[in-house]
């Protein structure tokens, strides 16, 4: 019954989001503004509807409901609770159940929101927010519905997939979605701007917090994602450029540009065509990605035709989405009024470069992620490009971005000059440059890049320190030298300037993580119970082998000592080898010892018949670092994010005039 | 400065980027792509020794050979022709002798193909994509086992994909 109703909430949730998307459009022709609030009450009701039917499916996975064909297809009775909650997502109509979630869940915040979007700009988002769910509660309804029955329903479920049966499933989707699928209201706000036909900083001003609050989750998302890729599959690798993984790289990419560029709207008033049409090119790669992820044509072109409604109708909706957009872009945006021009040497001048060299980078993203599948689609011809291509792309456009990040900091707004952001960062530049000879005179002989990066992720953290440093010292007469002062000013400066700096100085621990790993080393050998294993500068000892049994798996488990060349013991790590028998699938669990910032990994191969066991031991120098800096970074986005400015949205302007919606509001 | 010569310097940034992102694009695409094939078409090609490319088809049966420290040796059939392979590592969990398998690295002087990456399915009911194509196109596979969703688990030295299919 429960999952009957749910099935009819979905469907409830459908009408609701129509409603959504004609009352803006019938208020804009009636001037009548309770017709607005009705879109606002609208996104509120779709909201619950598409929570109440989420809240079934998972009801029917926790309760292990084997009429449900995707709780049979996806749990198990023995699976752990956590497993069958996150279960409900870790297959396509439960996680695109999640995708429709997040999207309702976004628009019912914009419009509980009600004091930081102006009436009328909240009613056309919300109208355009209200097309996208009508189109996706559309898309699960007809062609993956979650809440289809099995007669007769069988006694036990196919189990998930090894594979997903981990926290990370937990964690990393939720997070992925919020950043992915918040990129929406972007897009719905620069929709209905283009359709307002009027762009100004209010709107700025309005989109910045959605922006932020979406990239911020997204970059945490993307961490969780990676390192969860790093210990699930015991390869030790961190980032596989996999088309899976662009697929949430290239949003993220476009959404820090937009970022950057509502900045330069929101002070300066200029950038406003190019804000719009970033804001629709992030979702619209939001959008590629959910295709290329769900349609199946990543694994296969050929996906079509093992189901064909599915790919051909995310096929439809991208075209509808992005060829709308772009048509109503190249329509409307002439109309909108053009900001000025500014002098190339300033910080609009900079963030104009960090956007070029962004999108550039998206670009060969995008190209290496499709060329293979439009190759194959023309030529037949099979290829990959891999980790190689994109190193010899993205990097070197990477590289240039990186060095501009400080200077753009110090550069002053209109007119800016290059000699004094220079002399400000010269204490940066030079110890850049000593850390970076130092670690390639200490490690002589070993990888060049590495203290190339180290050298530049230095460079960026002491950019962002100077940053906050002479902003608190001030400028002009009101410059201090008084430390005391200094501090003071300093716990002072906005929160946003705090979370900029943060964030760049997270970007600058990412950027050490990722060159620290040139300096990684791998060893691999058969051992037998007391035989060594010795990758950097430690050595595992293979204690013994041992069976265990888990809820739902069987394993044998490694237990390895870890202890450095002199012989002190640093810690023990445990490593197995999972035997599921409701898929008859094994898996390798790595394990790990965390030193400092730095790991020591060991993964298990095959059991031979004598007793020996493959086993690969990683040294991984600072390699938490890079996903410690992605946290960094979202927390600077979070703490912009309680900026007293964020929450002033509209300015006093709307506040003069509150009767709409103050007039509507005890009515409801 | 005037209106027109801010214009120019940013539409020269633009093109200067634009440009370099191009560059870097074509020099990449010519150098680092691999090509897929399989065991009949290196037999037909005549492929030069030394070219990176991925191999695909079935781990032929009884090929399968464990040597000192961790080396394999296994024979890759396309069930026209067969390829020795030679790979040094772990080799992934679902690696059985009869089903299907995608390896990458180059072929030696004498023919014998030593692969730095090996793929295998991570489904049970899942067969690597282009080697169920491959496949079909000699005739020897059906539709049917091919469920779509999953993609292949790599074990590797360098590292390429991963298999989080279902995020």
């Amino acid at each position: 019954m429960i999952v009957e109703t749910g099935h009819f909430a979905l469907a409830l949730a459908l009408a609701i989001s129509l409603v959504q998307m004609v009352m803006p459009v019938w208020a804009a022709r009636s001037g009548d503004p309770a017709l607005r609030q009705a879109a606002s009450q609208a996104a509120l009701g779709a909201f619950a509807c598409v929570l109440f039917a989420f809240a079934a499916l998972t009801w029917a996975h926790v309760t292990s409901d084997f009429s449900v064909q995707n709780v049979v297809e996806n749990s198990h009775t023995q699976k752990p609770l956590i497993y069958k909650v996150s279960g409900v997502w870790g297959n396509h109509e439960g996680s695109m159940l999640l995708w429709v979630l997040i999207l309702t869940l976004f628009g019912a915040c914009v419009a509980a929101a009600k004091n930081s979007v102006p009436p009328r700009l909240r009613a056309n988002t919300l109208g355009v927010q209200g097309l996208i769910t009508f189109v996706f509660v559309l898309f699960i309804i007809t062609t993956s519905n979650p809440f289809s029955r099995v007669v007769p329903a069988p006694l036990e479920g196919n189990d998930l997939n090894p594979l997903l049966q981990d926290v990370g499933l937990a964690i990393h989707p939720p997070l992925l979605y919020i950043g992915y699928v918040g990129f929406s209201i972007s897009f719905a706000f620069a929709v209905a701007a283009l359709i307002d036909g009027r762009i100004d900083a209010v709107w700025a001003r309005a989109v910045r917090p959605w922006t932020l609050a979406a990239w911020s989750f997204l970059t945490l998302g993307i961490a969780m994602g990676s390192y969860w890729a790093y210990y699930e599959l015991g390869w030790g690798g961190w980032w596989f450029w996999d088309p899976v993984e662009n697929a949430s790289l290239m949003p993220w990419i476009a959404g820090t540009a937009l970022l950057h560029s509502t900045v330069v709207m929101e002070k300066r008033d200029a950038l406003k065509v190019w804000t719009v049409l970033l804001a629709i090119l992030t979702f619209s790669l939001s959008l590629i990605g959910t295709f290329l992820v769900r349609s199946g044509v990543i694994t296969s072109v050929h996906s079509f035709a093992t189901d064909p409604t599915r790919g051909v109708f995310i096929l439809a909706i991208l075209v509808l989405f992005i060829g709308g957009s772009l048509t109503l872009f190249a329509w409307r945006a002439p109309l909108l009024r053009q900001g000025g021009l500014f002098a190339p040497i300033s910080r609009e001048g900079a963030l104009v470069l960090n956007n070029l060299f962004l999108v550039a980078a998206c670009a060969t993203v995008l190209v290496g992620t499709l060329y293979p599948l439009l190759l194959e689609m023309l030529t037949g011809e099979k290829i990959t490009v891999g980790p190689p291509f994109f190193n010899a792309t993205f990097i070197p456009l990477a590289i240039p971005l990186l060095l501009i990040v400080p200077f753009g900091q110090a550069l002053a707004w209109k007119r800016g000059d290059v000699l004094a952001a220079s002399q400000r960062l010269f204490a940066a530049l030079a110890v850049a440059l000593v850390v970076g000879f130092a670690v390639l005179a200490l490690t002589w002989g070993g990888p060049v890049m590495a203290p190339v990066g180290i050298g530049l992720g230095a460079y960026l953290l002491i950019g962002s320190a100077l940053e906050i440093v002479s902003r608190a010292r001030g400028f002009g007469s009101g410059r201090t030298r008084d430390l005391g002062q200094i501090g003071r000013r300093a716990i002072g400066l906005p929160r946003s300037a705090w979370g900029t700096a943060l964030a760049h100085a997270g970007v600058g621990v990412v950027v050490i993580g990722i060159a620290a790993q040139g300096w990684a080393t791998e060893g691999l050998a058969t051992l037998k119970p007391g035989q060594n294993l010795t990758s950097g500068p430690y050595t595992a000892t293979l204690d013994r082998v041992a069976p265990r049994a888990g809820p739902n798996y069987e394993e044998a488990a490694a237990f390895l000592t870890i202890r450095t060349r002199a012989g002190d013991e640093v810690g023990q790590v445990e490593t197995g080898k999972r035997f599921y028998p409701s898929r008859k699938m094994s898996v390798t669990e790595s394990g790990l010892l965390t030193i400092g910032a730095s790991q020591v990994y060991a993964s298990l191969g095959e059991i031979g018949q004598d007793g020996g066991i493959g086993v690969r031991l990683y040294y991984k120098p600072l390699v938490l670092m890079i996903w410690l800096g992605a946290v960094v970074m979202a927390l600077g986005g979070g703490l912009s994010l309680t900026d007293r400015r964020m929450r002033v949205g509209v300015p006093a302007k709307a506040r003069v005039r509150p009767m709409p919606s103050a007039a509507a509001v005890p009515a409801e | 400065m005037t209106r027109k010569s801010r214009r120019l310097i940013l539409i020269a940034a633009c093109g200067s980027v634009l440009a370099l992102a191009v560059g870097l694009i074509l020099f990449a695409m010519s150098g680092s792509i691999v090509f897929f094939r399989s065991p009949s078409d290196i037999a037909q090609q005549g492929i030069a020794p030394g070219t990176r490319l991925r191999l695909g088809g079935l781990v032929k049966d009884g090929s399968l050979r464990r040597g000192p420290d961790q080396t394999v040796d296994f024979a890759v059939t396309d069930t026209n022709a067969t390829v020795e392979v030679q790979y040094k590592g772990l080799l992934p969990d679902l690696f059985r002798e009869g089903q299907g398998v995608v390896a990458e690295g180059m072929l030696e002087p004498g023919g014998r193909f030593r692969a730095d990456t090996v793929l295998a399915k991570h489904d049970e009911s899942y067969m690597p994509r282009e080697v169920a194509d491959a496949l079909k196109a000699q005739g020897r596979w059906q539709e049917g086992g091919d469920k779509g969703g999953p993609k292949p688990v790599t074990a590797s030295n360098g590292g390429t994909l991963g298999p989080r299919s279902e995020r």
